[in-house]
Formats: C-alpha cells, sequence, structure tokens
C-alpha cells in the first residue's frame, strides 16, 4: 500500500482551521464589501458637495472618542473571554462577555444619543445626502453591534446550562470574537474618515 | 443522539441497487423541539431535507420552471415585435415583459440552474459526505424560492388592477405598475418613488432576498470545497467544475454587497426619504450605474463559469483524454473572475467617464478576452487526437465552444468604447449577450444535464430526442439573434415596444421572431426528454459514459450519503486513473472505524426562517401600495425569520449514525 503512506500526508492538506472559523472569515469578506461600499458612498457625495454641510458644528469629537474607546476596550475583553474559553474558566468568560455586553451597550447608548442630538439640530435622513449617507452608514454599523450584543447575551445565558465547555465551545465563543472584532475595526475606520477627516 | 442502524447486505459491487430499508427515526433536539418526521410523509421530507443531492435537484426543477416562465415572457415579446406598430400589448406591459424576462433568466433560472449542478455535484467531486453547513444549503434553498415569490408576486396584483379589483393607495397612488417595468439593472432615477410603483418594491425586496439566498449558499460552498475535500484531493486535483464553483463562490460573496448596499439605499430612498439617487435632494443617479455594476459585471462570470466548468468536464470525458492544460484552465477562470470586478465601467462608457477612466476599463476589458481565449484553446487542444464520441453532452459542449465564442467576439466589439458608443442601447447589445446567454451558458448547461440526470436519477436518456434538441435549439438560437447584429447596426435601440416600418428593421425582426418560436420548440423538446428520461429510462448504472471524476465511482443515484467509505485519492481524474491508470493510482477507501457514517438530521428551522422572508418582502412592497396593516404583515415576517434562526442555533446540529456495511474497494 504505497498509496497509504503516501495519501495520509495527503490529508493534511487541508487547511487546519474550523468549518465555522472559516465560514466567519468568508463572511467578514463579504462584510468588508458592505461596508467598503457604504463608506464609499459617503467619501463620494462628501467630495461632491464640500460646501454644502459643515459637520464639524454637528459632530462631539469628545464623545465620538469616548464611544470608539470604549468600543476598544470592548474588543479587549471579548479577547479575554475567548481566552477564558479556551482554558475552560466558565466564569471568567461570564464576566468577560458581561463586560463586552455592557461595553456594546454603552457605544450604542451614545450612538442613539448622537443620533436623537443631530435629528433635534436638523440633520435628519432627508435632510440632504450628508444626513442619508452617515445615518445609513452609522445605523448600519449600529445593527452590526447591536446583533453582537444579542449574539453574546445568548452566548451567556447559554453558558448557564452546562452545554458549554472548552472542547466543543471554544470554537464558538472564538468566532463571536472575529465578528465583534470586525465591527470594531470597522468602526475605527469609520470614527477616522467620517469623523475626524472633517476636522482638518 | 438516537443510533438507527442499517444493514445493507454485503456486496462485492457497488452495482447492487436493491432497496435499504431507511428506517431514520426522528429525534428531539435539545431543547425538545420535535425533529421533521421524514420517514412518514415525502412532503416533508423534501421540505426539511438536509441532503445536498435532494437540494440539488429541487434548485434545478425550480429553475427549469422559471426558465419556462422567462422563455413564456421572450416570446410575448418577441411576438409583439414580429411586425411594426403592432399592438399586441401596451408598451407598460412591454416593460414589464422585459425586465421580467431579464430577472427571471438571471435569478430564478440560471443561478439556480448553477447551483443545482453546484450542490448536487460538488460534494460528490471532493468525496465529502455533504456540505459544510446542511441546514444553511436548506436555508439558501427556501430563501431563494421566497425571493422568487416575491419578485414574481406582482403578476398577481396586476391581474387584479387589470379586472379593477385593486388600485394602489397610499406612497405610490395613481401608480398601477405592480410588476416591476424598469429594466433588469434597475436605472436611478426611473426606480424613484414618483416615477414607478409598487412594482419597484417587489423587485427591491425580492432581490435582496436572492442576494441573501446566494451569499448563504455561496459562502456554504467556499468552506465545503476548502474544508471538507477528502484525503489526497488536493486544490489541483480537484475537477475543473468544483474549481469553477469556487471561483464563482468567492465572487458571489465578494459583488453581492455591492448590490445590497444599492438595494438597500434604493430602499431606504422609496420608503423612507433619503437622497441617494433623488436629483432634487442632490442625489447621483449615476452612483446607482456604479454600484450595480461592480455587482453587475462580477455576475456575468457568476453565471458563466460554471458553464465553462461544465464543459471542461464533458470535453475530456467524451474525447477519452485529459483535459488540455488543466492548471492553465483553472488558472484562467480564476483570472476572470478576478478580472471580472476591474471592468464594471465598460457597461458605462457613454456616460462620460473621461477619458482616463474609459481607456482604462476599455483595455482591462480587452485583457478578459485572453484568458477566455485561453480556455476556448485549451478545449479544442483537448478535442484535438482524441477519440471523439458524440453524445449528446459532447454535441452541446461542442456548441457552446462556438456559440460562447460568437458571443466573446461581438463582447471584444464593445470593448473598444467608441465602437460602444455606437453599438449602446441597440439591439446589437442584445445579440451579444444572448450569444453568451444562450449559446454559452444554456447550451452549457443542457451539456450538463445530459451528463449528469443518469447521475442524478439512475435513469439512462432513451433515444436520440437529444440531437432534435441540439437542432432546434441551435437553429433557433442563431436565427434569433444573428440578425440582432444587423437589427442594432441599423440602430433599432432595445427597450421600445414597437418600431415603425420603413427603416429596414421589418424583416429582420420577423426572422428574429421565426427564430424564437423554433428556440422554444427546441427547449420543449428538451423538457420532454426530461420527462422520457424520468418515465422510461433504463438504469443507467454507476458510470454510464466511461467518465473521469470522483461523481461517477459511487452509485446512479447515489446513496445519502455518498460514498460508504472516504475515498483517498491519488490523483487528478481519480476514477479514470482507477480505471486505467497504474497501479498505484487506484482509490483506497478510509477504515471507517465501525462507528458507522455521521448524517445530520433535518430540521424545520432553515424552512421557517426561509419562508419569514415572504411576509418581510411583500409587506414592504404592499406597504408601499398602500395596502393596510402591511407594515405588521412585514414586522410578522422579520420575528418569523428571527425565531427561526434563533431556534435554529438552539436545537443544534443532531445527527445520526449510518451503518453501510458495504464493500466498495
Amino acid at each position: 500500500m504505497h498509496t497509504a503512506e503516501a495519501t495520509h500526508e495527503d490529508s493534511h492538506d487541508n487547511l487546519i482551521i474550523d468549518n465555522k472559523k472559516l465560514l466567519m472569515w468568508v463572511f467578514l469578506g463579504s462584510d468588508c464589501m458592505f461596508f467598503g461600499t457604504l463608506i464609499s458612498t459617503h467619501l463620494i457625495y462628501r467630495k461632491l458637495y464640500p460646501e454644502s454641510f459643515d459637520p464639524t458644528a454637528l459632530f462631539s469629537l469628545e464623545l465620538t472618542s469616548f464611544s470608539t474607546f470604549i468600543l476598544l476596550m470592548s474588543s479587549f475583553l471579548m479577547a479575554l473571554a475567548v481566552s477564558a474559553m479556551h482554558k475552560g474558566e466558565l466564569k471568567s468568560f461570564r464576566n468577560n462577555v458581561i463586560g463586552v455586553v455592557f461595553f456594546g451597550l454603552i457605544f450604542l447608548g451614545c450612538q442613539v444619543y448622537e443620533f436623537a442630538h443631530f435629528v433635534h439640530e436638523g440633520l435628519t435622513l432627508s435632510t440632504n445626502t450628508f444626513g442619508s449617507t452617515f445615518y445609513m452608514m452609522t445605523g448600519t454599523h449600529g445593527v452590526h453591534v447591536a446583533i453582537g450584543v444579542f449574539w453574546l447575551v445568548c452566548m451567556y445565558f447559554y453558558s448557564h446550562t452546562g452545554k458549554m465547555n472548552a472542547h466543543e465551545s471554544a470554537v464558538d465563543v472564538e468566532v463571536a470574537g472575529l465578528y465583534w472584532h470586525f465591527v470594531d475595526i470597522v468602526w475605527i475606520v469609520i470614527f477616522t474618515v467620517v469623523y475626524l477627516i472633517e476636522f482638518i | 443522539m438516537s443510533y438507527t442502524e442499517i444493514q445493507t447486505p454485503k456486496n462485492p459491487s457497488t452495482k447492487d441497487t436493491t432497496s435499504v430499508p431507511q428506517v431514520l427515526t426522528p429525534q428531539s433536539s435539545q431543547i425538545g423541539l420535535m425533529r421533521p418526521d421524514h420517514s412518514k410523509n415525502v412532503i416533508i421530507d423534501w421540505l426539511t431535507t438536509v441532503d445536498h443531492k435532494k437540494i440539488g435537484l429541487m434548485y434545478g426543477a425550480i429553475a427549469l420552471f422559471f426558465l419556462l416562465v422567462g422563455g413564456v415572457e421572450a416570446l410575448i415579446i418577441r411576438t409583439q415585435l414580429a411586425i411594426p406598430e403592432n399592438d399586441l400589448i401596451s408598451a407598460q406591459r412591454y416593460n414589464q415583459l422585459f425586465t421580467m424576462h431579464g430577472t427571471t433568466m438571471i435569478f430564478l433560472a440560471i443561478m439556480p440552474l448553477n447551483a443545482a449542478f453546484f450542490n448536487f455535484l460538488v460534494p460528490l467531486q471532493i468525496g465529502a459526505r455533504d456540505v459544510a453547513f446542511p441546514r444553511v444549503n436548506t436555508f439558501s434553498l427556501w430563501a431563494f424560492v421566497a425571493g422568487a415569490l416575491v419578485i414574481n408576486f406582482g403578476w398577481i396584483l396586476q391581474a387584479l388592477q387589470v379586472m379593477g379589483l385593486f388600485q394602489a393607495s397610499g406612497p405610490t397612488a395613481g401608480m398601477n405598475d405592480f410588476v416591476p417595468a424598469m429594466g433588469w439593472f434597475g436605472y436611478a432615477p426611473i426606480t424613484g418613488i414618483n416615477f414607478t410603483g409598487a412594482g419597484t418594491d417587489f423587485w427591491i425586496m425580492g432581490l435582496q432576498i436572492l442576494g441573501i439566498a446566494s451569499l448563504s449558499a455561496a459562502m456554504n460552498f467556499v468552506v465545503t470545497i476548502i474544508n471538507m475535500r477528502a484525503p489526497g484531493m488536493k486544490m489541483m486535483r480537484m475537477p475543473v467544475f468544483t474549481w469553477m464553483t469556487l471561483v464563482v463562490s468567492l465572487l458571489i460573496v465578494f459583488a453581492f454587497p455591492a448590490i445590497t448596499v444599492a438595494l438597500g439605499q434604493l430602499m431606504f430612498d422609496r420608503c423612507f426619504g433619503t437622497n441617494f439617487f433623488v436629483v432634487a435632494g442632490g442625489g447621483q443617479p449615476i452612483l446607482w450605474q456604479h454600484l450595480f455594476w461592480i455587482f453587475g459585471h462580477p455576475e456575468v462570470y457568476i453565471l458563466v463559469l460554471p458553464a465553462m466548468g461544465i464543459v471542461s468536464e464533458v470535453l475530456p470525458v467524451f474525447s477519452k483524454k485529459p483535459l488540455f492544460g488543466y492548471a492553465i484552465v483553472v488558472f484562467s477562470g480564476a483570472v476572470i473572475g478576478f478580472l471580472g470586478f476591474a471592468v464594471w465601467s465598460h457597461h458605462m462608457f457613454t456616460t462620460g467617464l473621461g477619458k482616463v477612466a474609459t481607456a482604462a476599463f476599455s483595455l482591462l476589458t480587452m485583457a478578459i478576452a485572453v484568458p477566455t481565449g485561453v480556455k476556448i484553446f485549451n478545449w479544442i487542444g483537448t478535442l484535438w487526437g482524441g477519440r471523439v464520441r458524440f453524445s449528446a453532452p459532447m454535441i452541446f459542449s461542442i456548441g457552446f465552444v462556438w456559440m460562447f465564442m460568437m458571443g466573446g467576439f461581438s463582447g471584444i466589439m464593445h470593448s473598444s468604447a467608441p465602437a460602444d458608443a455606437q453599438q449602446q442601447d441597440s439591439y446589437f447589445v442584445i445579440a451579444h449577450f444572448h450569444y453568451v446567454a444562450i449559446g454559452g451558458i444554456f447550451l452549457a448547461v443542457v451539456a450538463g444535464i445530459y451528463f449528469w440526470l443518469p447521475k442524478m436519477i439512475g435513469k439512462m436518456w432513451k433515444g436520440n430526442l437529444s440531437t432534435w434538441v441540439a437542432i432546434f435549439s441551435t437553429a433557433g438560437l442563431n436565427i434569433t439573434f444573428f440578425p440582432m447584429h444587423f437589427l442594432g447596426l441599423l440602430g433599432m435601440p432595445r427597450r421600445t415596444h414597437t418600431y415603425l416600418a420603413g427603416f429596414g428593421w421589418e424583416t429582420y425582426n420577423l426572422i428574429c421572431t421565426i427564430g424564437a418560436y423554433i428556440l422554444a420548440f427546441g427547449i420543449l423538446l428538451l423538457v420532454v426528454d426530461i420527462v422520457r428520461c424520468f418515465r422510461y429510462g433504463e438504469p443507467a448504472g454507476d458510470d454510464p459514459w466511461d467518465a473521469r471524476t470522483l461523481e461517477w465511482a459511487t452509485t446512479s443515484p447515489p446513496k445519502v450519503y455518498n460514498f460508504a467509505k472516504t475515498p483517498i485519492i491519488p490523483a487528478r481524474d481519480a476514477l479514470w486513473e482507477n480505471k486505467y491508470g497504474p497501479k498505484n493510482r487506484k482509490i483506497t477507501y478510509e477504515d471507517d472505524h465501525g462507528h458507522g457514517i455521521h448524517m445530520p438530521s433535518q430540521s424545520w428551522m432553515p424552512l421557517i426562517a426561509s419562508l419569514g422572508f415572504i411576509p418581510l418582502g411583500l409587506g414592504m412592497s404592499l406597504m408601499q401600495a398602500g395596502v393596510p396593516f402591511m407594515g405588521y404583515f412585514a414586522i410578522f415576517g422579520l420575528v418569523m425569520l428571527s425565531i427561526g434562526v434563533a431556534l435554529w442555533a438552539i436545537e443544534g446540529p443532531g445527527g445520526y449514525h449510518l451503518n453501510a456495511k458495504e464493500n466498495v474497494a
């Protein structure tokens, strides 16, 4: 059986990456194009009508920097949660996940406040193209965060059923973590090219 | 997890197809939800199946149905155009017909026909038991069905409106076009709330749902092909069809988000008053064209690459030669896919992009002809010196090579921007992409049907009706579309519901219409032949064509578990090497260690989740037509979708073990 010997090596040919994790990577690739389209729409329209609308009066860099920081820190906690699940430390996992959820909710709260404030100041979806692209892009990001929060809340409760352990659930938590970090990275891009760029 | 033992008699060959007692007891899931009892009811079995082969067959059946629907729409269009100043149908109805003809053929006929082949063949070709995520696969199928229903629902409302039973009120009051009527590309600003009625909303919601179905299926196939290959099945040992599936799946993954966002923006424009494409609010309609074609051009390759994959499988089998230049064929396919993202603006040469952009896109478009030409030469090289058998799949494949080349030639003409300025929006363009779509994709898909249906249903074709299918469809397609080149050069514009006599268009149009009926007769014969195969076909045997790839190494039709033992692949063209190759290239089989084959459980949840798209899509669209309570209907759909997904996650994959004591070696 000469081939059995040779093909045994071949069986390691497939990438050693879990199906779920690979699916999440492919999804994130797709999501890159998704946010890429939304952000470029915003940048195109911003360049088209630079004088029509000045968002610097509206943006509060302090608030947005705060919520950006919060979101970054939530990513840190998420990494800790993944690490805890890898070690099978359920209690530490729960604490960190609660932290991520809490920070995610703070971020969403800031966004709701920001939206309400902007609408109050007269920038709505239909005011101009800036309103349309801004709300749709940041709103889509907010929906991503909300889905992440919902996902982690589900995981938190699921961890109480006793069905989560390092062997089977580490990859599930890791997939959720990939998603969360990605959403975080997207926000860093949005914060830079949507908020900061206006103050240059 | 319950274990169900299935005993098959020990048999030295796989030829034995005696029915196995398929007693699979349903089980409850982790939270006590009932799994579907598929052993009692055949309808429940098909609705909730996670078997990639059944899903593939359903994709194929539904796609063939929509192929006929789109074909009837085309026939009405051609009948209207047979003579000048015909008043068979109104201009509005004509707009609806060409819009739905394009949308149906692309999204509801060709893409799902390709998906049918992906589903049925890819796991078999890579030696896998199923796709990576069987329930996601079920979800993709039913989401596709939901999208198809939503996009076609307007016909019912339109019928009611004609009978005087329904009028639009609300945001689209006074606009009684309930079937999409703005072209399959939906250019802004005609899709705006001030110009078109609820038909556009059905189109937006339907396409959005179809996009979700395609995306989930594509992600599934990327993971399947990368991760689920049998041992020894290296990337460069995969059949070309599987390779093309991978390229197409990646194209879908990266191209569909653009149309998702564009449709979302359009929906926001219509429903929530944003200004993305509203000129009065500062929006730029050209943005739609860019976003649409960033999706739309890769979409062209999403449609055609599987056809190239099919032909690359068929030609070697019927030439008794390996595919000429396997590596370069694969590489060309990947290059076509990659370049497909860089040529979208050749659909927009006449919009005034500026000289530099036009020149760049012109060059890139010409560049894409190189890998395509490489493929053509490799196919000819495969035929060269082979022992060619002119069986039905071969006839259609050779037809593909020739007819696709015709479409390619006029395509190269378009790549020259000055020439394109003349051809833009004329019948020349129609001729071009129908040569690609029918002469290329359709003929290849028919070749695929003739090649693989014996594997899919285990029955062999009866008689030589396929020759007549080939004669009528190829003749019909040439008689219909070749004169359109001249019509286009004579200046006849696309998308006009009638024309005046005296421009020299009458004879050509009449010929086109006659050709369309000949083509339709050919497709009718195909349907007859398929029905005959189902009803009267003799048992096909495992390998009726003396084929080369792994799917022919299992039974016809394949058992639910595909391969009793996982094959170990020693070479490319694994089955051929197994049959005729040296001793060290025989397929060997992994030991199953006696704990049987792990099979996924069936589930209600993907079906429930995807059917939630129907109230969601219809609710959002009917809300625009002023039907009361439709907002709640849409929310109901969203809730149904969410509950389906949540319970799907909670119920867990389940699974049971089959013991197939078959000696396959």
